[in-house]
């Protein structure tokens, strides 16, 4: 007799949400949709023009993250000196007080980064599917949620039905096996990752991570390995949920509680992949060979070891290959086989969606710690900043006298937004200036015009504010 | 959204590969709450230097390939962001087909939101399209009821595209008036939804 293969998680979980199909299109259900100021306001308005209603307000949840200013939120939107982001940031909130959204306004302590906020108030939880018109969204899948990034005409869709149409991806599993080294976390992970399969290696696919070290990590390092993921050219990144999953979510604000919470239990343990499920491809990194990870070049892909150089464009044959590579090295100002560890820093940006959890600090700040303890602070040349996720993620860290060894060491302790990851508020780099950042993209301009970007974990970029340069953490800790 | 049927227009190589979406629309540009004039921050800078002043090398600043109407880019096209805004920029500026050997999903997936016609050609054929569109003043012609693709020489390139996507780019559909006819199984699946996982109806 045949069985039916086994399925996987991301199968299960899109079965679950199926509601219809229409000309082999799916419509999928959406149980969580987050917004922010700057791909709602054209769904709204969209909105309007066609007379139709949010449907499910209360499955939607809004904050402002992408251009507030990372100080003086206390003193209102009114005072954000930006004319259009101003407008924006009211846009949002009139939109959103039409519809009946909840909504975390700049200054509020629940308000901060969209993909910090949604997991932190327990509305991120397994076996949902969340979207949000941000690329990042893949960020959510490390609660085993399938979560993705969508466009404004797509969030105009989910306003007005709750539902996406969409077409099934095919299953990629990432198995992370071993003990990672001291030094090297869930960024380093998710480097090599997109390192080994490059910026589009996961185009068309849902990824799951799995093996001893992806279950070894915490629900934040979990993040930051999801969240990497559309760097990999995947839309979404899923890890299992289990009882690291299931600690992390009990007692907040927006999971279940009492009786409700141990049918949530039940229901949320069916997901995970089945024993002879089928993956289309399957990729094996040894997390024992890894090592901190920096980026090079101007695409995440570009990842080099922290003790490794700059490429040599004459050592690629392909001659499209060889130009994007010198194209990238003029760019960053860096010269074929140069040391890495050369490369002096300007800016030091610990933050965003990334890298600005709880954790991510808390580990930084250890690095930092040691470094005061062997009378060494900032490196007198750089401006060192370090951005909360978000406000919950501040008062922690105060809490825990966090900011106190930042601030001893010379880092600025700013408010939460998305700040310097993307130079959409008044947080950017200058033309030519040099940064270590624990941000998702090197892209060139990204964190402002003429800006260079170097990618690595929270750590190393801690380590790179006390050198002055890129250095490797090892040697500090 | 508006229908695309065929266009007969003006090529533009842009041989670079992973052409992101911060490249195509950049972040300052974001800052607004219309659909209307992003074309004017399309490719920003590899259009303006730093005191806003037009590179007159780059492809689409010069003369012979104003009015341009198609893109022919390198691999990987559209990566990064899920910004909207970058295929509403391309659409402002007056691009309605951009040609490539690969397109990242989010950004392919707008391109269909909005009318704008991704094409994904061989290697070899997006080589030979960026040579024959070199010194513009060329038309080259995109079908979409044939799936075709004609270079200026005559040179015919056929590409595969999802029959439901063509027929709806074909009519230019709205999505959600479509997904509206199946209200009834959205009712249905909410009044399930809500007696299995009652938490999260709170």
């Amino acid at each position: 007799m045949h069985r039916m293969l086994g399925k996987t998680l991301y199968d299960k979980i899109w079965d679950a949400h199926l509601v219809d199909e229409q000309d082999g299109e799916a419509i999928l259900y959406i149980d969580l949709h987050l917004i922010h100021e700057v791909t709602s306001p054209q769904a709204f308005a969209g909105l309007r023009t066609h007379g139709r209603k949010v449907r499910r307000p209360d499955l939607t949840l809004a904050v402002a993250d992408h251009n507030v200013p990372t100080e003086g939120q206390a003193l209102g939107v009114a005072k954000v000196a930006d004319d259009e982001a101003r407008l924006q940031l009211q846009t949002l909130e009139s939109n959103v007080a039409d519809a009946g959204v909840e909504f975390f306004p700049m200054g509020d302590e629940r308000n901060g980064i969209v993909h910090v906020v949604g997991p932190e108030q327990g509305r991120t939880q397994p076996g949902m599917t969340i979207v949000c018109g941000d690329s990042h969204t893949s960020t959510h899948g490390a609660f085993g949620a399938l979560a993705h990034g969508i466009g404004t005409s797509e969030v105009e869709h989910v306003l007005a039905t709750q539902t996406l149409r969409a077409k099934k991806a095919k299953n990629m599993r990432v198995r992370i096996e071993g003990e990672t080294a001291p030094g090297v976390g869930a960024k380093d992970l998710a480097l090599a990752v997109i390192g080994e399969i490059g910026t589009a290696g996961g185009t068309g696919y849902v990824i799951e991570y799995a093996g001893s070290a992806v279950r070894a990590l915490s629900m934040e390092g979990r993040m930051t390995l999801c969240n990497l993921t559309i760097e990999a050219g995947a839309r979404a990144g899923l890890v299992a949920p289990d009882e690291t999953t299931f600690d992390y979510l009990k007692g907040r604000p927006a999971a279940p509680k009492g009786g409700a919470w141990e049918m949530a239990l039940a229901y949320w343990k069916g997901f995970s992949s089945d024993e002879d499920a089928k993956f289309d491809r399957e990729v094996v990194i040894d997390a024992a060979a890894i090592a901190p990870l920096v980026t090079w070049g101007t695409s995440p892909e570009d990842v080099i070891p922290v003790t490794g150089s700059a490429p040599d464009p004459a050592a690629f044959a392909a001659p499209d290959k060889r130009a994007a590579v010198e194209r990238a090295l003029d760019y960053m100002g860096l010269k074929p086989g140069q040391p890495i560890t050369e490369a002096r820093i300007d800016v030091v940006f610990i933050g965003s969606c990334t890298n600005s959890r709880i954790e991510d600090l808390r580990a930084a700040a250890q690095v930092v710690a040691k470094a005061l303890a062997q009378g060494r602070k900032v490196a007198p040349h750089v401006r060192a900043m370090v951005v909360p996720g978000s406000g919950l993620v501040r008062l922690q860290a105060e809490a825990e006298g966090l900011d106190q060894v930042f601030t001893a060491a010379g880092f600025e302790w700013r408010e939460p937004g998305c700040s310097m990851c993307l130079g959409m508020n008044p947080d950017r780099l200058e033309p030519g200036q040099r940064s270590a950042s624990t941000s998702n993209r090197n892209f060139e301009g990204r964190q402002g015009r003429g800006g260079r970007t170097h990618l690595m974990s929270p750590p190393m970029a801690a380590a790179a504010a006390i050198a002055g340069h890129i250095a490797d953490v090892r040697e500090l800790i | 959204m508006d229908a695309f049927i065929r266009l007969d227009a003006k090529a533009a190589p842009l041989p670079l590969a992973n052409i992101d979406t911060d490249q195509i629309i950049p972040k300052q540009f974001l800052k607004t709450v219309e659909r209307e004039g992003l074309g004017r921050g399309l490719f920003y800078d590899f259009r303006f230097d730093e005191d806003g002043r037009e590179k007159p090398d780059f492809v689409l600043n010069r003369p012979e390939y104003k009015g341009v109407g198609i893109l022919v880019a390198g691999d990987n096209f559209g990566c990064g962001s899920s910004r909207e805004h970058a295929p509403w920029a391309l659409m402002d500026f007056g691009v309605r087909c951009v040609i490539s050997t690969s397109f990242a999903d989010i950004f392919y997936n707008n391109c269909f939101q909005n009318g704008l016609l991704p094409v994904v050609l061989k290697a070899d054929e997006v080589q030979a399209l960026m040579e024959e569109a070199r010194g513009g003043n060329h038309v080259t012609s995109v079908d979409l009821e044939t799936q075709t693709v004609t270079a200026p020489s005559g040179r015919t390139f056929r590409f595969e595209i999802d029959a439901n996507r063509k027929a709806k780019m074909l009519k230019g559909l709205d999505a959600i008036g479509e997904t509206l006819q199946s209200v009834t199984a959205i009712d249905v699946f909410e009044s399930k939804r809500a007696l299995a996982q009652p938490w999260l109806d709170a």
